[in-house]
């Protein structure tokens, strides 16, 4: 092989790296799919049809499976995620799952059971249930630590955050914050937890060592009335030095000092985002706006939108795959 | 949500595949797992020594009520009160966690009893906080009883809107929509449908025309015209009759064959003697709205949104039954009481009342905003559901109809507009 083919070979394989793009996953509640896009692109690869009402997501820490709350079904469907296959289902995720999270090591399950009130753990290999824990009524956000020594969970109509001992499963804390907490966020330094509230329309930051609220902060935007504000979905930057919050009705995504808590803008995307999720270089936020039945991603170095997809119908839930 | 372990070099694995052979330079930017020290020593939030006890007193009567027409609709002579044991239930989930412990006691009596009979003994028992299932009259009765000084009743039950006037009280709160608030959500979205004829068609008893008065204001302030009246006595007899609809299929175009141009028929038939029987019975073919056809309404069994989907499947699964609008009341009602309580720390009837006229109070009722009382008449605000016979239509307030305060102060009684004289 002469060296200048070689070289050009190389060099194509070498550009082709950054070209492979990550993968978008947005689940549609009405349409009980995933809608699955390139994250430049932004093409759709593959519509996916899961059980009914698919709404919270989560990627294993392989990134080998995506995790998916189908609650109509009562069940989780595991999707594989290079080649977009429904290859398992755990029925044993307690009646209807909204969200869920994994714990770093990959192997425990948490989900939220909307309709019952507790929180369902589960093996991921097998699905077997190793534990039940009541919280309060209609549980939502569930976090995992960093450290993964609690699980933090929302309970909508209580108004709180639980804080459950993984060894032991048992509800070692109850905090209340503002009306309807939908999803709780840890910082990546696993110093405090993001609860947003959405019908409270605040956020509330919990330092995770006292376990109390220290900082609680709401929203105000120029021609929007309050009760549209809904805080919902949450992701801190790379460097941890801004928060992004979706604000549902509000149809825009705040952008929020970590430091100081100020609001520092407010980016208008389609309308009611919902879940939120940014691309591994961290340079793109993308929304999944439940009412406009589409996908918008912003820039996050110059916080404007830049398009907008439409994927399938109440797009809920979105999680991206490096 | 994306899973913490970042790692890029598999990307870049299998973009190595995929061109074949020669590799990428794999620039294995692993994230390494922040290990955070922090105490695994909870310091419990809160006190579990604080322990308070609230008392929630569901009163009521068993009124004698008009039967559905239809036979789809079921007979229940549990309505309220379903819906306060679902709440209550919801309640101590939330009490549990922070030493609250709440009971609800039922205190409903035959129809011929006397109200302020129970009403004073749950009351001297200490009960101040009161879920009441009662008629008008009997409501009032039970406000002005000296023992009631400072309790809190709310109304589960009556649309009736002089309550929220002129027989308005200092300690009663209103859960369901007024005849006013129903009849503007009904006229919001008529007139952005530019169905802006109507014909109002009421019965003759005295809620059917308070319902009709309502019409009349709901279509002033917004615009639509009601180009004919008619009153209507339907002897609707028995329930069940072997055959029925060959009368009622002459009856219903002769009652409606002379109006003038109309684009909607609405209907003011509260005590159900004919509503129902107006729908594809028209002279003309007309849309049916009002207490029939579309209805306005704080609750349905065709709403789903703002997880109202969770609280119908926990209610049918507790009552065995759909949730009714009443149910939704008493169980708004429970709610509210644990909300305060909740947030207050406390189970005093004075303070709690403070908090709920205060602008921190909110509770949510599936509307997918916080609800909280005005001000003037103590009528809670709430979106307001226009649903068709099996599907949910929209949910007033329409877009468009602007307030300066709450969007949902554009429906029914404003402040400037109140005839209350017990305010705050």
């Amino acid at each position: 092989m002469n060296r200048a083919v070689f070289a050009f070979i190389a060099l194509s394989a070498f550009a082709a790296c950054p070209a492979q793009a990550a993968t978008v996953f947005v689940s549609n509640e009405k349409d009980n799919t995933i809608t699955v896009l390139d994250a430049e692109s932004l093409k759709v690869l593959k519509t996916v049809k899961v059980g009914r009402r698919p709404r919270g997501m989560v990627l294993t820490p392989d990134m080998k499976e995506l995790l998916i709350c189908a609650g109509d079904d009562h069940r989780l469907d595991v999707m594989d995620t290079t080649t977009f296959e429904i290859i398992r289902t755990h029925e044993t995720s307690g009646p209807d799952p909204e969200l869920l999270d994994i714990d770093p090591e990959g192997k425990i399950i948490y989900i939220a059971n909307e309709d019952d009130g507790m929180v369902t753990v589960i093996e991921r290999d097998g699905g077997k249930v190793l534990g039940e824990i009541p919280i309060g009524v209609e549980p939502e956000g569930m976090a995992v630590a960093p450290d993964n020594s609690v699980v933090v969970a929302t309970s909508e109509s209580t108004s709180m955050a639980h804080f459950i001992d993984t060894k032991t499963l048992k509800v070692i804390a109850n905090v209340l914050v503002d009306t309807r907490p939908r999803v709780s966020e840890y910082t990546a330094d696993g110093k405090e937890v993001w609860v947003t509230a959405e019908v409270g329309g605040t956020v509330a930051i919990i330092d995770t060592t006292t376990r109390k609220v220290k900082k609680k902060f709401g929203f105000e935007i120029a021609g929007v009335r309050p009760e549209l504000i809904q805080p919902m979905g949450i992701k801190f930057t790379k460097d941890a030095k801004r928060a992004f919050i979706a604000l549902g009705r509000a149809n825009r995504l705040a952008v929020v000092d970590t430091a100081t808590h100020e609001v520092l803008d407010y980016i208008l995307v389609g309308q009611r985002p919902w879940h939120i999720d940014m691309n591994p270089e961290g340079t793109k936020i993308y929304t999944a706006n439940g009412l406009s039945n589409d996908m918008t991603v912003v820039d996050v170095a110059t916080l404007k939108p830049e398009k907008s997809v439409p994927v399938g119908r109440l797009p809920w839930g979105i999680v991206i795959k490096p | 949500m994306i899973a913490r372990h970042s790692l890029n070099s598999e990307r870049c694995a299998r973009c190595f595949i995929a061109s074949c052979i020669f590799g990428c330079v794999l620039f294995a930017a692993v994230l390494v797992n922040t290990d955070v020290a922090w105490s695994n020593e909870p310091p419990p939030t809160i006190d579990p020594a604080a322990h308070l006890k609230i008392e929630i007193v569901y009163l009521g009567k068993e009124y004698t009520e008009p039967e559905p027409l239809s036979l789809v609709d079921k007979i229940y002579t549990d309505k309220g009160i379903q819906g306060a044991r679902v709440g209550i239930t919801e309640d101590n989930m939330t009490g549990r966690l922070i030493g609250h412990d709440y009971s609800l006691t039922e205190a409903i009596i035959p129809e011929d009893e006397d109200i302020t009979v129970k009403a004073r003994e749950v009351l001297s028992a200490g009960a101040r906080m009161i879920a009441a299932d009662l008629e008008p009259a009997d409501l009032l009765k039970v406000a002005e009883l000296p023992e009631a000084k400072d309790a809190i009743i709310f109304n589960i039950r009556s649309s009736d809107e002089r309550l929220r006037h002129e027989n308005c009280r200092r300690n009663v709160f209103h859960i369901p929509p007024d005849y006013a608030m129903r009849a503007d959500a009904l006229a919001q979205y008529l007139v952005w449908k530019k169905w802006r004829r109507w014909a109002l068609i009421s019965g003759e008893r005295p809620a059917d025309l308070e319902y009709a008065i309502a019409l009349r204001r709901a279509a002033k302030r917004f615009g639509g015209k009601i180009i004919g009246e008619k009153t209507y006595a339907f002897d609707g007899g028995s329930r069940r009759t072997d055959t029925g609809h060959q009368q009622i299929q002459t009856q219903m175009p002769l009652l409606t064959q002379d109006f003038a141009d109309h684009d909607v028929i609405v209907v003011a038939d509260i005590e159900e003697s004919f509503g129902d029987y107006l729908l594809f019975r028209t002279y003309e073919p007309r849309p049916i709205a009002g207490t029939h056809g579309l209805v306005a309404v704080s609750w349905h069994r065709s709403y789903e949104e703002s997880a109202a989907t969770q609280m119908q499947n926990r209610f049918e699964r507790k009552a065995g039954r759909i949730m009714t609008e009443r149910d939704y009341s008493a169980w708004l009602a429970v709610r509210a009481f644990g909300e305060a309580v909740t947030r207050t720390n406390t189970a005093d009837a004075v303070k709690i009342r403070s908090y709920i006229m205060s602008e921190e109070f909110q509770v949510a009722g599936f509307k997918s905003q916080g609800l909280n009382f005005r001000s003037w008449d103590r009528q809670l605000r709430q979106p307001i559901l226009l649903a068709g016979p099996r599907a949910l239509v929209s949910i007033s307030p329409q877009e468009g109809f602007l307030h300066p305060k709450y969007l949902t102060d554009t429906l029914g009684f404003d402040e400037p507009e109140t005839k209350c004289q017990q305010k705050n």
